[in-house]
């Protein structure tokens, strides 16, 4: 056996310590790729919040680009986000539309009252039946449409700074055109 | 005596109790579903056990308590027993909405045949080092010098 040979087992032991840890570091397993980048935000027909005998569909989506955002007043996620969504809404003018989660309308009614409302309408979810058709698994999610309703940005977890100022803005700038959208 | 075995008897029910009530608490929820036939049933079945909860790393739809997954099991039933889909089209309806992530076995694609080929490949390689190494031919006797070596190095203690 040549002297050589005797390192085959280290480098091999090597070579999957490697791949492991670039593996395992790559990219977080709860996180899921969305599967409906670059489709058609799904056809949808649902109560609005604030006047639940009025529905809205997927045509009062499109005309201009929007953030859709799922959540919840049982979702302590989605009061962390909630000042950032405030002031995204502030200085962008952006055009926000919630969708309310498997939660209660009175509920939901009562924390837009008193945290603010950054929706320019929000949909009610009861059951859960859109966030299946969206692929959601947990709120909040938000997705960023661009003025014909494909889906452009999928986010799962909590819209803060940094994800505004990395990944959502820039995706704002590109769809809308515009360059004012800095963090 | 028997004022004595009192307490410890209410103890020792009440410990058993605990024992064998918790996981009474904890077991995964039962949904009550019903369907047009058996064969439905079974399907429906089929396909919880088969899927993948997207909010879990290794559970399946029917083993989950996750929320999601409830809503995912009421689904399937609806597009079973309402919708008439197909297993082939109600596992394509929850990819194209949650990717490849539901289904365990991801599709065979370009960029997932490495994962589908690597262990073939793995055990190939295996075979080859160990006919080389059963082919190889035997060493050659020692010779009478070699041998004393031997023998001295051993007696050497």
């Amino acid at each position: 056996m040549s002297r050589a040979s005797l390192f085959v087992p280290v480098t091999v032991f090597a070579l999957i310590v490697g791949v492991g840890y670039v593996g395992f570091s790559l990219n977080d397993p709860h996180e899921l790729p969305s599967a409906l980048l670059g489709k058609p935000f799904p056809d949808f027909e649902a109560p609005l919040l604030s006047e639940p005998q009025r529905t809205v569909r997927r045509d009062d989506l499109l005309g201009e680009p929007v953030l859709v955002n799922v959540w919840a007043t049982w979702c302590p996620t989605c009061a962390a986000e909630h000042d950032e969504l405030l002031r995204i809404r502030d200085e962008t003018g952006l055009r926000i539309i919630g969708v309310n989660y498997k939660d209660e309308p009175d509920k939901a009614r009562r924390w837009l009252l008193t945290y603010g409302d950054p929706y320019d309408l929000v949909i009610q979810d009861p059951t859960g039946a859109l966030g299946v058709e969206l692929g959601v698994y947990g709120a909040p999610e938000t997705f960023l449409l661009d003025s014909r309703g494909t889906i452009v940005y999928k986010r799962v977890g909590d819209i803060n700074r940094r994800i505004w100022r990395d990944e959502l803005g820039p995706k704002v700038a590109e769809v809308t055109g515009r360059s004012d959208f800095n963090g | 005596m028997a004022d004595r075995a009192g307490p410890l008897a209410v103890a020792l029910t009440l410990l058993l109790l605990g024992l064998t009530g918790a996981p009474a608490f904890g077991a995964s929820p039962v949904d009550l579903y019903e369907f047009d036939d058996a064969a439905q049933q079974a399907r429906y079945r089929a396909l919880i056990a088969e899927l993948r909860c997207p909010k879990c790393l290794n559970t399946n739809l029917a083993g989950s308590d996750a929320p999601i997954a409830q809503d995912l099991r009421r689904t399937v039933h609806r597009l079973i027993t309402v919708e008439g889909m197909s297993d082939g089209e109600i596992r394509g309806y929850l990819q194209a909405r949650y990717g490849d992530f539901v289904l365990y076995d991801p599709p065979f694609r370009p960029d997932t045949w490495v994962l589908w080929l690597a262990p073939a490949g793995l055990l190939l390689i295996g075979l080859v080092v160990l006919l080389r190494m059963l082919r190889r031919p035997p060493a050659p006797p020692l010779s009478a010098d070699e041998a004393a070596q031997l023998r001295a190095l051993v007696d050497q203690d």
